[in-house]
């Protein structure tokens, strides 16, 4: 570790800081302001597109007609993205002729992206037509990406509202919600982005792929496409689906060490900024700032054993020969030691599983950091929306424990958490390991799922168990030497990411529809104060303590077993 | 029910065209009039105007008076339709044979230089396409690709230390030197490499 390196991680975090506040003021604005900004210039198209998708967008609706639009909304996508790639071969703006993509990983690519994971079992560039990448995978990027949005702020609506006499049922409407997200907030960020972008060396075309004669004469091929425009909403919307197999690590896809910094600064944006546009909701910005410190104390835990595990020397690379400074296979030399480190932690904290270093090459205990990270239930910022409806479960269930130790029914922003809530939170804590746990122990004994590993001990199991929990957490990292493009894998993490997605927003919009109706008790003595610095450090425990009591032996025989052997010199 | 879906299917082409079509068009026509050279690909040419490679794409070199780039998993080396990682853990056998050989032959093409290979050298990229390499692991090569054009090795020491690229902004990514633009520069400098015939790479394969 160096100075140097400290001071790049610091200077992504002050500008972070920086950002929250802004853009989270924005976000309550197109959200829950009486006016929306730009009336004249937006407000109209916002309007026209209302009437286009027909939604009767002035009705609220409860939370059952909130999940059944999601729902609905989800499945026609699935189906489109589907069909997309099967007709690909049929469809325009394909120069490389690539085939239809087949059956089961069209299924698994369709669930992929509409349940906002973009785990990829394929090469982009070898596999997706333009056409695909853009009008498909890119729009679910986006869309995806407002979905979790609209969850987010139903179940803050939930928390929020203060009922009137005949109390309140309503959580917002979904078409209005997904509508504003993409209007005001993704494609304006997008479309100046994917500018600069541009600008710094990504590409923008729609040429086929351009050959050429290298210097020593030999003959390369350089993939193109429209990479720019995908890229920024890769981020924004913490996708991480790339362009091209090596995503961020892929010069096309991020050349320069600035656009290094922008994409991490995308990633986190706008789940921080959403700490702040709860707190605004709750009433009292110090309920979110409180959120928002709980997940900084994890993200700095996690950047500093990435950044110290990997400044290690990688052990099979390790000989009398060779010098080495950190751990560099799988690391690209413009970003180094550090900017690998703290991309991998930052992608992993939030959904978004973009890479800009190979974390299948990672030391054991570096790989440990993003595996830990998305088994803690993506709450560290987390995805878009998805991080502040998974940390507000945490926190449900941190003011339940906090309840018992007093001795009296929790409550929370004034409204009594029951048997009911805790039960559904219950649900939702519970579904994540089954997904992860059941699925990879099938994995780890049938010969479908173990001939498909690129490593062999411990490193092996590794890569089945960052499957699944990259799949159930929708994160879409992987390591990626498994090769995941078989019926087994493609169908198995196809389900693991319907599950990590839908079966987890379900239980999440119960509780905001069963909060919402609650009467406020004003605080008392007794109430358990949830915006100070005692209340973060509870959520910072019960987070922790949750992901380690699930996935402890798990992770001990996998990561951490590995990290002796390494050390003892052992290869396998 | 029946209705909601109607809805969705409604609000999917509204949202995919605005998104998937008319978004990225926009980008693509600004993009084109502010930075064509960028959006198709940053392409390198040579004294003859002949297009010889992506400014931020690396290719290899095997050819002694080249400096070459670190060894690549994309497709058969440095196939740029084929980016990829070598994927090896710590713990691989594989990848420690892979270092093991690496080393020989480094050894081997660079008798002149002392020292410990530098790790970059002998490890492979994320992306299978780094275009860079650490100002040290450019000098490292220097004596052989001194030696192989006949030049004193100062002069090449010079021509290098001119492409050295900071940290941006001082802190940010790490010092590099693009390999591809530091051997145009050479043959510029000191006359371009009698040509032989040079191994095939980057066969275009898709997976």
């Amino acid at each position: 570790m160096t100075l140097i390196g400290w001071l790049q991680i610091v200077l992504f975090f002050a500008l972070l800081l920086a950002l929250t506040k802004p853009l989270g003021t924005y976000l309550f604005r197109v959200f829950e302001g009486q006016t929306q900004p730009l009336p004249r210039v937006l407000g109209p198209v916002e309007r026209v597109l209302l009437r286009l998708t027909g939604a009767s967008a002035r009705r609220e609706q409860t939370w059952v007609e909130y999940c059944g639009a999601l729902l609905a909304f989800s499945v026609v996508g699935m189906l489109i993205l589907y069909g997309l790639q099967r007709a690909q071969h049929v469809l325009p703006l394909n120069p490389q002729g690539l085939g239809a993509v087949g059956p089961e990983l069209s299924f698994n690519t369709a669930a992929s992206f509409v349940a906002n994971t973009n785990w990829q079992s394929y090469a982009g560039e070898s596999t997706m037509s333009y056409l695909t990448q853009m009008v498909g995978l890119a729009w679910q990027n986006f869309v995806s990406a407002a979905a979790g949005l609209g969850v987010a702020l139903a179940l803050a609506r939930g928390f929020t509202r203060r009922p009137g006499p005949e109390g309140a049922k309503t959580l917002g409407n979904f078409w209005v919600d997904v509508v504003r997200g993409t209007l005001y907030v993704l494609l304006p960020l997008c479309f100046v982005v994917a500018l600069f972008f541009v600008s710094q060396g990504m590409l923008q075309n729609f040429a086929p792929y351009h050959e050429l004669t290298t210097l020593e004469g030999a003959k390369q091929t350089l993939a193109m496409g429209p990479v720019a425009s995908q890229e920024v909403i890769k981020m924004l919307g913490t996708n991480g689906g790339g362009f091209f197999n090596a995503n961020s690590a892929h010069p096309f896809e991020n050349p320069t060490p600035l656009t290094n910094l922008v994409q991490m600064l995308l990633i986190f944006s706008i789940p921080s900024a959403l700490t702040y546009t709860y707190g605004k909701m709750t009433g009292d910005t110090k309920q979110g700032w409180a959120l928002f410190a709980a997940m900084s104390i994890l993200f700095f835990a996690g950047v500093t054993a990435a950044y110290a595990a990997e400044s290690q020397p990688n052990a099979a690379v390790a000989s009398a020969q060779v010098a080495q400074v950190g751990n560099l296979e799988g690391k690209e030399v413009r970003y180094g030691i550090t900017a690998s480190a703290l991309f991998a932690t930052v992608t992993t904290d939030a959904s978004c599983g973009a890479v800009n270093s190979m974390h299948d090459s990672f030391n054991p205990l570096g790989g440990l950091v993003p595996l830990v990270n998305m088994q803690l239930g993506e709450v560290i910022f987390g995805g878009v929306g998805a991080g502040l409806y998974g940390i507000l479960i945490m926190v449900v269930l941190s003011v339940f424990i906090a309840g018992l130790m007093v001795g009296r029914t929790p409550e929370y922003l004034g409204k009594k958490i029951e048997a009911k809530e805790m039960k559904l939170a219950m649900l939702y804590v519970l579904i994540f390991p089954l997904f992860i746990l059941g699925m990879s122990a099938v994995a780890a004994v049938i010969p479908q799922g173990v001939s498909s590993l690129n490593n062999a001990g411990p490193h092996g199991l590794t890569e089945i168990l960052y499957a699944f929990t990259s799949a159930t957490a929708n994160n879409g990292s992987a390591f990626a030497g498994l090769n995941a493009n078989t019926p087994f894998w493609n169908i198995s993490l196809g389900l693991a990411m319907l599950g990590g997605r839908f079966l987890m927003i379900v239980p999440a919009l119960a509780i905001a529809g069963s909060m919402v109706g609650k009467k406020v008790v004003p605080a008392g003595p007794g109430t358990f104060p949830t915006n100070g610095a005692l209340f973060t450090g509870l959520l910072v425990s019960i987070v922790v303590i949750v992901g380690a009591l699930t996935f402890f032996p798990a992770l001990s025989l996998s990561p951490i077993v590995e990290h002796f052997l390494a050390g003892a010199g052992k290869v396998y | 029910m029946v209705s909601t879906l109607v809805t969705a299917l409604r609000a999917c082409v509204v949202t995919l065209v605005l998104t998937g079509v008319l978004y990225p068009l926009a980008v693509t026509g600004v993009a084109q009039l502010l930075f064509p050279f960028q959006a198709q690909g940053s392409l390198v040419k040579d004294e003859q105007g002949r297009v010889v490679g992506s400014a931020l794409i690396g290719q290899g070199f095997t050819r002694g008076g080249y400096f070459q780039p670190r060894p690549s998993a994309a497709g058969a080396g440095y196939d740029a339709a084929a980016s990829s990682g070598s994927n090896l853990g710590p713990t691989s056998q594989k990848l420690r044979d892979r270092v093991t050989a690496e080393v020989e032959r480094l050894r081997q093409e660079n008798p002149d230089t002392p020292g410990l290979v530098p790790g970059e050298l002998v490890t492979t990229s994320a992306s299978g396409l780094d275009p860079h390499l650490s100002p040290e692991a450019v000098r490292w090569q220097a004596p052989r690709v001194a030696k192989a054009r006949g030049v004193a090795p100062e002069r090449v020491l010079a021509v290098v230390n001119s492409h050295v690229e900071g940290r941006t902004l001082g802190v940010l990514g790490e010092p590099r030197v693009n390999v591809l633009l530091l051997n145009l520069a050479l043959d510029r400098q000191f006359g371009r490499l009698a040509s032989e015939p040079a191994q095939p790479m980057g066969a275009v394969t898709p997976e």
